[in-house]
Protein backbone atom coordinates (compact mmCIF):
# COMPACT_ATOMS: atom_id res chain seq x y z
CA UNK A 1 0.00 0.00 0.00
CA UNK A 2 1.13 3.67 -1.09
CA UNK A 3 2.03 5.99 1.74
CA UNK A 4 -0.94 8.32 2.05
CA UNK A 5 -0.40 12.10 3.93
CA UNK A 6 -3.03 14.28 5.29
CA UNK A 7 -2.51 18.00 3.81
CA UNK A 8 -4.53 20.90 4.90
CA UNK A 9 -4.36 24.01 3.06
CA UNK A 10 -6.40 27.37 2.12
CA UNK A 11 -7.81 27.32 -1.93
CA UNK A 12 -9.71 29.98 -3.34
CA UNK A 13 -9.99 31.54 0.22
CA UNK A 14 -11.70 28.06 1.86
CA UNK A 15 -9.56 25.59 4.08
CA UNK A 16 -9.48 22.10 2.72
CA UNK A 17 -8.35 18.85 3.81
CA UNK A 18 -7.50 15.73 1.88
CA UNK A 19 -5.30 12.78 2.07
CA UNK A 20 -2.90 12.23 -0.75
CA UNK A 21 -0.15 10.22 -2.34
CA UNK A 22 3.26 11.75 -2.33
CA UNK A 23 3.67 11.39 -6.19
CA UNK A 24 0.37 13.78 -7.05
CA UNK A 25 1.01 16.89 -8.50
CA UNK A 26 -0.71 19.91 -6.99
CA UNK A 27 -2.31 20.27 -10.23
CA UNK A 28 -3.26 16.78 -10.17
CA UNK A 29 -4.82 17.70 -6.64
CA UNK A 30 -6.67 20.89 -8.10
CA UNK A 31 -8.51 19.04 -10.92
CA UNK A 32 -8.51 15.92 -9.80
CA UNK A 33 -9.91 16.36 -6.27
CA UNK A 34 -11.30 19.39 -5.93
CA UNK A 35 -12.98 19.59 -9.68
CA UNK A 36 -10.96 22.79 -10.33
CA UNK A 37 -9.88 21.87 -14.01
CA UNK A 38 -9.66 25.68 -15.15
CA UNK A 39 -5.73 24.94 -14.38
CA UNK A 40 -4.59 23.34 -17.66
CA UNK A 41 -2.21 20.36 -18.09
CA UNK A 42 0.25 20.57 -20.90
CA UNK A 43 3.56 19.22 -20.75
CA UNK A 44 3.58 18.07 -17.34
CA UNK A 45 7.49 18.92 -17.13
CA UNK A 46 7.61 22.76 -16.53
CA UNK A 47 8.06 24.45 -20.16
CA UNK A 48 4.58 25.37 -21.01
CA UNK A 49 2.89 27.08 -18.10
CA UNK A 50 -0.26 26.35 -18.78
CA UNK A 51 -1.14 24.87 -15.11
CA UNK A 52 0.68 28.08 -13.70
CA UNK A 53 -1.28 28.69 -10.37
CA UNK A 54 -0.41 31.06 -7.28
CA UNK A 55 0.90 29.71 -4.07
CA UNK A 56 1.31 32.14 -0.93
CA UNK A 57 0.92 34.55 -3.27
CA UNK A 58 3.97 33.90 -6.00
CA UNK A 59 3.32 32.13 -8.99
CA UNK A 60 4.32 28.48 -9.52
CA UNK A 61 4.38 25.90 -12.18
CA UNK A 62 1.35 23.22 -10.68
CA UNK A 63 3.16 20.33 -12.54
CA UNK A 64 6.30 21.16 -10.59
CA UNK A 65 4.97 21.19 -7.02
CA UNK A 66 3.66 17.95 -5.48
CA UNK A 67 0.40 18.15 -3.12
CA UNK A 68 1.95 17.02 -0.28
CA UNK A 69 4.50 20.04 -1.09
CA UNK A 70 1.46 22.77 -0.65
CA UNK A 71 0.47 21.33 2.79
CA UNK A 72 -0.18 24.63 4.81
CA UNK A 73 -0.12 26.48 2.07
CA UNK A 74 -2.52 29.52 0.37
CA UNK A 75 -3.21 28.34 -3.21
CA UNK A 76 -4.67 30.78 -5.64
CA UNK A 77 -5.87 29.19 -8.62
CA UNK A 78 -7.85 30.88 -12.18
CA UNK A 79 -11.32 29.80 -10.53
CA UNK A 80 -10.34 31.68 -7.49
CA UNK A 81 -8.99 34.66 -8.78
CA UNK A 82 -12.01 35.42 -11.51
CA UNK A 83 -14.26 34.79 -9.20
CA UNK A 84 -12.93 37.61 -6.80
CA UNK A 85 -12.79 40.00 -9.92
CA UNK A 86 -8.89 40.55 -9.83
CA UNK A 87 -8.12 39.27 -13.41
CA UNK A 88 -11.61 41.36 -14.46
CA UNK A 89 -9.55 43.77 -16.12
CA UNK A 90 -7.06 41.53 -17.95
CA UNK A 91 -9.99 39.08 -19.00
CA UNK A 92 -11.62 42.25 -20.65
CA UNK A 93 -8.73 42.84 -22.23
CA UNK A 94 -7.80 39.51 -23.75
CA UNK A 95 -11.31 39.76 -25.25
CA UNK A 96 -11.23 42.66 -26.64
CA UNK A 97 -7.50 42.16 -27.99
CA UNK A 98 -8.41 38.81 -29.25
CA UNK A 99 -5.61 37.62 -26.66
CA UNK A 100 -6.54 33.70 -27.11
CA UNK A 101 -7.99 31.36 -29.95
CA UNK A 102 -7.98 27.87 -28.48
CA UNK A 103 -7.95 28.93 -25.06
CA UNK A 104 -5.81 25.91 -23.99
CA UNK A 105 -2.74 28.10 -22.15
CA UNK A 106 -5.05 31.19 -21.07
CA UNK A 107 -5.31 30.38 -17.85
CA UNK A 108 -1.77 30.27 -16.98
CA UNK A 109 -1.19 33.27 -19.40
CA UNK A 110 -3.68 35.16 -17.09
CA UNK A 111 -1.84 33.80 -13.92
CA UNK A 112 1.21 34.87 -15.50
CA UNK A 113 0.26 38.13 -16.38
CA UNK A 114 -1.40 38.98 -13.59
CA UNK A 115 2.07 38.35 -11.57
CA UNK A 116 3.20 41.60 -13.42
CA UNK A 117 -0.03 43.75 -12.99
CA UNK A 118 0.59 43.18 -9.61
CA UNK A 119 4.08 44.69 -9.48
CA UNK A 120 2.99 47.85 -10.15
CA UNK A 121 5.61 48.13 -12.96
CA UNK A 122 5.06 49.93 -16.21
CA UNK A 123 7.07 47.68 -17.70
CA UNK A 124 7.81 47.77 -21.68
CA UNK A 125 6.69 44.73 -24.14
CA UNK A 126 10.17 43.27 -23.71
CA UNK A 127 9.57 43.18 -19.71
CA UNK A 128 5.98 41.80 -20.72
CA UNK A 129 7.57 39.39 -23.07
CA UNK A 130 9.82 38.63 -20.64
CA UNK A 131 7.63 37.95 -17.72
CA UNK A 132 5.24 35.66 -20.12
CA UNK A 133 8.56 33.67 -21.74
CA UNK A 134 7.18 30.49 -19.28
CA UNK A 135 4.23 30.20 -20.90
CA UNK A 136 3.08 28.99 -24.72
CA UNK A 137 0.93 29.94 -26.62
CA UNK A 138 0.79 27.92 -30.14
CA UNK A 139 -2.05 30.09 -31.37
CA UNK A 140 -1.87 33.28 -31.60
CA UNK A 141 1.63 34.47 -31.67
CA UNK A 142 1.67 36.53 -28.55
CA UNK A 143 1.27 40.06 -30.15
CA UNK A 144 -2.44 40.45 -29.08
CA UNK A 145 -1.27 38.68 -25.78
CA UNK A 146 1.65 41.37 -25.42
CA UNK A 147 -0.96 43.77 -26.36
CA UNK A 148 -3.47 42.94 -23.86
CA UNK A 149 -1.32 42.86 -21.02
CA UNK A 150 0.02 46.56 -21.93
CA UNK A 151 -3.25 47.87 -22.29
CA UNK A 152 -3.66 46.77 -18.30
CA UNK A 153 -0.58 47.86 -17.15
CA UNK A 154 -0.49 51.07 -18.37
CA UNK A 155 -3.91 51.79 -18.09
CA UNK B 1 3.34 11.72 -18.04
CA UNK B 2 3.14 11.29 -13.58
CA UNK B 3 5.81 10.94 -11.40
CA UNK B 4 6.89 7.13 -9.70
CA UNK B 5 5.67 6.39 -6.62
CA UNK B 6 7.58 6.84 -3.56
CA UNK B 7 7.28 7.72 0.04
CA UNK B 8 7.81 11.84 1.67
CA UNK B 9 9.08 12.91 4.78
CA UNK B 10 9.61 16.33 5.82
CA UNK B 11 12.16 16.58 8.15
CA UNK B 12 12.26 19.81 10.73
CA UNK B 13 15.88 20.07 11.47
CA UNK B 14 18.87 18.87 9.78
CA UNK B 15 19.73 16.04 12.41
CA UNK B 16 16.34 14.41 11.17
CA UNK B 17 16.98 15.15 7.98
CA UNK B 18 20.42 13.16 8.04
CA UNK B 19 18.86 10.20 9.83
CA UNK B 20 16.25 10.31 6.51
CA UNK B 21 18.63 10.09 3.93
CA UNK B 22 20.53 7.27 5.68
CA UNK B 23 17.64 5.03 4.25
CA UNK B 24 17.93 3.44 1.12
CA UNK B 25 16.52 5.09 -2.07
CA UNK B 26 16.40 8.08 -0.05
CA UNK B 27 17.21 11.64 -2.60
CA UNK B 28 17.11 15.01 -1.54
CA UNK B 29 14.09 16.89 -2.73
CA UNK B 30 14.51 21.22 -2.09
CA UNK B 31 12.73 23.57 -4.87
CA UNK B 32 12.28 20.20 -6.82
CA UNK B 33 12.43 22.51 -10.32
CA UNK B 34 14.54 19.80 -12.04
CA UNK B 35 14.06 16.86 -9.87
CA UNK B 36 10.34 16.64 -10.17
CA UNK B 37 10.13 17.01 -14.07
CA UNK B 38 13.06 13.92 -13.89
CA UNK B 39 10.33 12.14 -11.62
CA UNK B 40 7.56 12.89 -14.12
CA UNK B 41 9.87 11.63 -16.94
CA UNK B 42 10.74 8.70 -15.16
CA UNK B 43 14.31 9.25 -15.48
CA UNK B 44 14.55 9.21 -11.82
CA UNK B 45 12.42 6.52 -9.09
CA UNK B 46 13.59 7.56 -5.49
CA UNK B 47 12.44 5.65 -3.02
CA UNK B 48 11.69 8.52 -0.44
CA UNK B 49 11.99 12.03 -0.88
CA UNK B 50 13.66 13.96 2.04
CA UNK B 51 12.07 17.59 1.65
CA UNK B 52 14.38 19.61 2.98
CA UNK B 53 12.78 23.18 2.45
CA UNK B 54 11.22 22.87 6.16
CA UNK B 55 14.84 24.19 7.72
CA UNK B 56 14.04 27.63 7.48
CA UNK B 57 18.09 28.37 8.67
CA UNK B 58 19.04 27.24 5.17
CA UNK B 59 17.29 30.46 3.54
CA UNK B 60 19.10 33.52 4.96
CA UNK B 61 21.35 35.83 2.72
CA UNK B 62 23.87 37.58 5.02
CA UNK B 63 26.68 39.78 4.11
CA UNK B 64 29.89 40.29 6.14
CA UNK B 65 33.02 41.36 5.69
CA UNK B 66 32.67 41.31 1.92
CA UNK B 67 31.47 37.72 1.59
CA UNK B 68 27.85 37.05 1.11
CA UNK B 69 26.71 33.64 2.69
CA UNK B 70 23.83 32.56 1.03
CA UNK B 71 21.48 29.72 2.45
CA UNK B 72 21.22 26.37 0.31
CA UNK B 73 17.29 27.33 0.35
CA UNK B 74 17.19 30.78 -0.94
CA UNK B 75 15.23 30.47 -4.11
CA UNK B 76 16.37 32.24 -7.16
CA UNK B 77 13.63 34.82 -6.54
CA UNK B 78 14.76 35.73 -2.98
CA UNK B 79 18.51 36.04 -4.83
CA UNK B 80 17.45 37.94 -7.33
CA UNK B 81 15.33 40.70 -5.01
CA UNK B 82 18.17 41.15 -2.52
CA UNK B 83 19.88 44.05 -1.59
CA UNK B 84 22.65 42.18 -0.02
CA UNK B 85 23.40 40.39 -3.68
CA UNK B 86 22.81 43.34 -5.49
CA UNK B 87 25.51 45.24 -3.81
CA UNK B 88 28.19 42.80 -3.54
CA UNK B 89 27.64 39.89 -6.21
CA UNK B 90 25.85 41.60 -9.50
CA UNK B 91 27.46 38.86 -11.16
CA UNK B 92 24.70 36.50 -9.19
CA UNK B 93 21.78 39.31 -9.75
CA UNK B 94 22.63 39.56 -13.46
CA UNK B 95 22.71 35.58 -13.62
CA UNK B 96 19.74 34.68 -11.86
CA UNK B 97 17.51 36.49 -14.30
CA UNK B 98 18.88 33.98 -16.96
CA UNK B 99 17.43 30.83 -14.87
CA UNK B 100 14.15 29.67 -16.56
CA UNK B 101 10.94 31.76 -15.71
CA UNK B 102 9.66 33.21 -13.21
CA UNK B 103 7.13 30.93 -12.05
CA UNK B 104 10.42 28.83 -11.67
CA UNK B 105 12.73 30.91 -9.95
CA UNK B 106 10.01 31.77 -7.37
CA UNK B 107 10.58 27.37 -6.52
CA UNK B 108 13.91 26.80 -7.70
CA UNK B 109 16.94 27.14 -5.19
CA UNK B 110 20.47 28.18 -5.02
CA UNK B 111 21.47 24.81 -3.49
CA UNK B 112 19.76 23.01 -5.64
CA UNK B 113 21.37 24.07 -8.64
CA UNK B 114 24.73 23.62 -7.58
CA UNK B 115 23.97 20.59 -5.95
CA UNK B 116 22.80 19.34 -9.28
CA UNK B 117 25.56 20.81 -11.04
CA UNK B 118 24.06 20.78 -14.72
CA UNK B 119 26.35 21.95 -17.13
CA UNK B 120 24.71 24.64 -18.59
CA UNK B 121 23.61 26.01 -15.37
CA UNK B 122 24.41 29.61 -14.42
CA UNK B 123 25.34 29.36 -10.92
CA UNK B 124 27.82 26.82 -10.65
CA UNK B 125 29.60 28.88 -12.91
CA UNK B 126 29.04 31.93 -10.80
CA UNK B 127 30.55 30.02 -7.72
CA UNK B 128 33.63 28.91 -10.08
CA UNK B 129 34.29 32.45 -11.03
CA UNK B 130 33.88 34.19 -7.79
CA UNK B 131 35.86 31.69 -6.49
CA UNK B 132 32.65 30.00 -3.67
CA UNK B 133 33.03 28.44 -0.79
CA UNK B 134 30.20 25.56 -0.93
CA UNK B 135 29.19 24.81 3.05
CA UNK B 136 28.16 20.82 3.10
CA UNK B 137 27.08 19.29 6.04
CA UNK B 138 26.90 15.78 7.18
CA UNK B 139 26.42 13.84 10.13
CA UNK B 140 30.11 14.11 11.13
CA UNK B 141 30.24 17.99 10.99
CA UNK B 142 30.90 20.60 7.98
CA UNK B 143 33.05 21.11 5.76
CA UNK B 144 33.92 23.44 3.30
CA UNK B 145 34.70 22.79 0.10
CA UNK B 146 36.10 25.38 -2.83
CA UNK B 147 34.27 25.57 -5.81
CA UNK B 148 37.04 24.56 -7.84
CA UNK B 149 36.87 21.13 -6.07
CA UNK B 150 33.51 20.60 -6.17
CA UNK B 151 31.91 19.85 -9.51
CA UNK B 152 33.66 16.76 -10.54
CA UNK B 153 31.99 15.80 -13.62
CA UNK B 154 28.32 15.58 -15.76
CA UNK B 155 25.90 16.40 -12.72
CA UNK B 156 28.29 14.73 -10.43
CA UNK B 157 30.12 16.66 -7.30
CA UNK B 158 31.82 16.27 -3.92
CA UNK B 159 28.85 15.59 -2.08
CA UNK B 160 29.03 12.11 -0.19
CA UNK B 161 26.16 10.36 1.01
CA UNK B 162 23.89 11.56 3.23
CA UNK B 163 25.35 15.25 3.09
CA UNK B 164 23.75 18.49 2.01
CA UNK B 165 25.03 21.30 0.59
CA UNK B 166 23.61 24.21 2.84
CA UNK B 167 24.82 27.05 1.49
CA UNK B 168 27.86 28.81 -0.50
CA UNK B 169 30.09 31.98 0.51
CA UNK B 170 30.61 34.54 -2.70
CA UNK B 171 33.23 36.87 -1.79
CA UNK B 172 32.62 39.93 -3.69
CA UNK B 173 34.77 41.06 -6.98
CA UNK B 174 35.83 44.37 -8.00
CA UNK B 175 34.18 43.67 -11.79
CA UNK B 176 32.06 41.05 -13.03
CA UNK B 177 30.44 40.43 -16.26
CA UNK B 178 27.51 37.86 -16.91
CA UNK B 179 26.83 36.64 -20.49
CA UNK B 180 24.13 34.30 -22.03
CA UNK B 181 23.25 32.94 -25.41
CA UNK B 182 20.02 31.42 -25.53
CA UNK B 183 17.66 30.78 -28.31
CA UNK B 184 14.90 31.97 -26.30
CA UNK B 185 14.63 33.73 -22.81
CA UNK B 186 14.87 31.45 -20.32
CA UNK B 187 16.03 28.35 -22.25
CA UNK B 188 19.19 26.64 -21.17
CA UNK B 189 21.89 28.25 -22.52
CA UNK B 190 23.84 27.70 -25.99
CA UNK B 191 27.02 28.70 -24.12
CA UNK B 192 27.64 31.38 -21.26
CA UNK B 193 30.32 32.79 -19.48
CA UNK B 194 30.68 34.26 -16.02
CA UNK B 195 33.73 36.28 -15.27
CA UNK B 196 34.81 38.28 -12.52
CA UNK B 197 38.10 40.75 -12.05
CA UNK B 198 40.27 41.26 -8.49
CA UNK B 199 42.74 43.42 -9.33
CA UNK B 200 44.24 42.36 -12.11
CA UNK B 201 42.98 38.88 -11.57
CA UNK B 202 40.47 38.01 -14.45
CA UNK B 203 38.65 34.45 -13.30
CA UNK B 204 36.30 33.11 -16.36
CA UNK B 205 34.63 30.52 -16.08
CA UNK B 206 32.37 28.88 -18.78
CA UNK B 207 28.94 27.28 -19.14
CA UNK B 208 27.49 24.37 -21.96
CA UNK B 209 30.67 24.00 -23.02
CA UNK B 210 31.74 20.93 -21.23
CA UNK B 211 30.63 18.15 -18.62
CA UNK B 212 31.51 20.58 -15.82
CA UNK B 213 31.85 24.79 -15.96
CA UNK B 214 35.42 25.34 -17.10
CA UNK B 215 37.33 27.98 -15.16
CA UNK B 216 40.25 29.81 -17.00
CA UNK B 217 42.05 32.07 -15.44
CA UNK B 218 43.96 34.14 -18.53
CA UNK B 219 46.22 37.22 -18.39
CA UNK B 220 45.74 38.20 -22.21
CA UNK B 221 42.42 37.96 -24.10
CA UNK B 222 44.76 35.89 -26.50
CA UNK B 223 45.16 33.88 -23.18
CA UNK B 224 41.85 33.46 -22.61
CA UNK B 225 41.05 32.50 -26.72
CA UNK B 226 43.85 29.83 -26.62
CA UNK B 227 42.79 28.44 -23.22
CA UNK B 228 39.00 27.86 -24.47
CA UNK B 229 38.64 23.97 -24.87
CA UNK B 230 37.21 22.85 -27.51
CA UNK B 231 33.07 22.49 -26.36
CA UNK B 232 31.17 19.45 -26.38
CA UNK B 233 28.25 20.07 -29.21
CA UNK B 234 24.44 19.60 -28.56
CA UNK B 235 21.68 18.31 -30.68
CA UNK B 236 21.56 22.37 -32.31
CA UNK B 237 24.81 23.50 -32.07
CA UNK B 238 28.35 21.66 -33.31
CA UNK B 239 31.40 22.25 -31.66
CA UNK B 240 32.68 24.48 -33.84
CA UNK B 241 29.42 27.21 -33.82
CA UNK B 242 29.90 26.60 -30.17
CA UNK B 243 33.41 27.74 -29.96
CA UNK B 244 33.03 30.31 -32.06
CA UNK B 245 30.31 31.26 -29.70
CA UNK B 246 31.72 31.11 -26.91
CA UNK B 247 35.01 33.18 -28.37
CA UNK B 248 32.64 36.10 -28.87
CA UNK B 249 31.31 36.20 -25.69
CA UNK B 250 35.06 36.39 -24.17
CA UNK B 251 35.49 39.46 -26.31
CA UNK B 252 32.23 41.20 -24.87
CA UNK B 253 33.20 39.95 -21.42
CA UNK B 254 37.02 41.08 -21.64
CA UNK B 255 36.55 44.98 -22.17
CA UNK B 256 34.12 44.82 -19.19
CA UNK B 257 36.65 42.98 -16.68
Amino acid sequence: MDQTLVVTLMVNGTQVTRSVQPRQHLVDFLRDELGLTGSHIGCEHGVCGACTLRVNGEIVRGCLMLAVQANGCRVDTIEGLSDSKELAKLQKAFHEKNALQCGFCTPGMLMAAQDLVRLNRKPTREEIRSHISGNYCRCTGYQAIVDAIEEVVNG
Amino acid sequence: MKAPSFAYAKPRSLTEAFDLLERPGAKILAGGQSLIPALNMRLSSPELLVDITGLKDLSKIEARDGVVRIGALCTHTMVERSPEVREHLPLIADAVAHIAHPAIRNRGTLGGSLALADPNAELPACALALDAVLVVAGKKGERRVPAAGFFKALFETDLGPGEILVGAEFPKAAKSVFLELARRQGDYAIVGLAGTSRGGDKRIAFFGVAATPILIKPRSLDEAKKALPMPNGDLYNSPATKRHLAGVLLERAWTRL
